[in-house]
């Protein structure tokens, strides 16, 4: 091996590769939010909706865990074109980490859901509550709180699946360096420190994941 | 004039197929033996070794396998001053990536063992690798199945992102089959069609073998 390793030429394009981490910090955010909200939405859905619903979750959830993240990308940037739907790379990208996770984590939040004591539900039906407020108040809480470290695994994996939307040129951290590697013909050196940010956002991830658990859950004593 | 999309392009689309396959049992093999030894490093009494393979796995699930392969192809080419190919490149990613996540489940595995069993091969005079060996694998060989059979799934699909670095396989040749017809409307969704068939059956064959196992050893999940 006699390559010489030139880590400076990615310390000088180094504010470059943090805008990029920042847009992927951005979107995973983003998705995870709204991807819970689709989430919880067909976790109910699955468990208290009728058949129909329960049907159309069902599908949603099996076809989106049993097909690759990358041509589901695909068939929202390629395939939406053809039937006259355009998408930027960007909206396209966020719609698709939004669909896939809220169909891994709605599995995760239905099991929370089921690990509520049906006592409890019961109480709220003796109270005269209807379904959805007992949904709303006494069972959501609980049961977020229950699978809670599972939903933050699962927000971590999206954000690093995350690294495939650079394929639609969502100009996201994996983009920008594969664009600078290009242009500095020193691909080791960049992907190599790509791969450490990537380290360090899933640790900074994983810290204010915890954090938020402690903020909703812990201090307020739910569950 | 672009090309429809008939029999001969979905015959192109099947034929890649068993690369997708060979590739995902490639990793398999190479990650089964790589996570039986994380595995087994992750319980043994030393805490170096532990340590050693608790980094190994942090390395390896804290980063996105789009940015492993790309180091892997080019930390390749510095290694060894040639341009590899996209096999060995892919072959190694997806190795290294699968025993990381293997490894976890089959110390998981193990540790669901309950002390006693340990304690009672202490007491028959069994050496700690005869313990392992005769008393503990065997048992925990069986828990370790469905979440293997479903981490297989996962692989499966994530072997679609050798697409990006150019490995001809299902996703691969969808791209290219959607540049030789420009009708991704069609080629996109069969491909995820293709990849369902793919990993349905084995979805559902792991929430069978769960269920079974869960029944034999008398535990009624709530979560």
């Amino acid at each position: 091996m006699n390559y010489v390793f030139q880590f400076n030429v990615v310390w000088d394009h180094l504010p470059e590769l943090l805008n990029g981490a920042l847009l992927t910090i951005q979107l995973s955010a983003t998705a995870m939010a709204l991807g819970l909200c689709l989430a919880v939405l067909c976790a109910y859905g699955k468990s208290a909706g009728p058949q129909p619903i329960r049907w159309l979750a069902t599908g949603y959830v099996e076809l989106i865990r049993n097909t690759p993240f990358l041509v589901q990308i695909f068939i929202f940037y390629f395939s939406l074109p053809a039937i006259g739907l355009y998408l930027s790379a960007n909206t396209a990208a966020l719609l698709a980490m939004t669909v896939n996770l809220g169909a891994y984590a709605s599995e995760i939040v239905r099991a929370g859901i089921e690990a509520v004591p049906h006592g409890q539900v019961e109480a709220g039906r003796a109270l005269g509550l209807k379904r959805l407020q007992i949904f709303r108040s006494i069972v959501i809480f609980p049961a977020l709180k229950t699978v809670y470290p599972a939903l933050s695994s699962q927000f971590i994996l999206l954000m690093l699946s995350s690294s495939v939307v650079s394929t639609i040129s969502a100009v996201e951290l994996t983009a920008i360096t594969s664009s600078l590697q290009s242009t500095t013909f020193r691909p080791f050196e960049f992907y190599f420190v790509a791969t450490g940010l990537y380290l360090a956002m899933s640790l900074g991830f994983r810290a204010v994941l915890s954090t938020t658990y402690w903020a909703v859950f812990q201090r307020r004593g739910v569950g | 004039m672009a090309r429809g999309f008939g029999s001969d392009e979905l015959l192109y689309l099947l034929k890649a197929i068993p690369w997708t396959l060979l590739l995902s049992l490639g990793a398999l093999l190479g990650g089964g033996i790589l996570g039986f030894l994380i595995a087994f490093l992750r319980i043994v009494p030393s805490r170096p070794l532990r340590w050693l393979a608790i980094g190994y796995i942090e390395l390896f699930q804290g980063t996105p396998v789009l940015m492993q392969l790309f180091v892997a192809y080019y930390g390749l080419a510095v290694l060894f001053n040639i341009q590899v190919g996209a096999w060995p490149a892919v072959l190694l990613a997806f190795s290294l990536y699968s025993g990381a996540f293997l490894g976890e489940i089959w110390r998981g595995s193990i540790q669901a063992i309950p002390r006693p069993q340990w304690e009672a091969a202490t007491s028959l005079a069994l050496s700690f690798p005869k313990q392992l060996w005769y008393v503990i694998l065997p048992q925990a060989a069986r828990i370790s199945i469905p979440p293997t059979v479903g981490f297989v799934v996962q692989l499966i699909k994530n072997t679609s992102i050798a697409a990006i670095i150019g490995f001809v396989e299902l996703t691969r040749a969808g791209q290219l089959m959607t540049d030789a017809t420009f009708k991704p409307m069609i080629v996109y969704p069969v491909v995820a069609a293709l990849y369902f068939i793919l990993c349905w059956p084995l979805s559902l064959l792991a929430q069978t073998l769960e269920r079974r196992i869960d029944a034999n050893l008398g535990i009624k999940r709530r979560l």
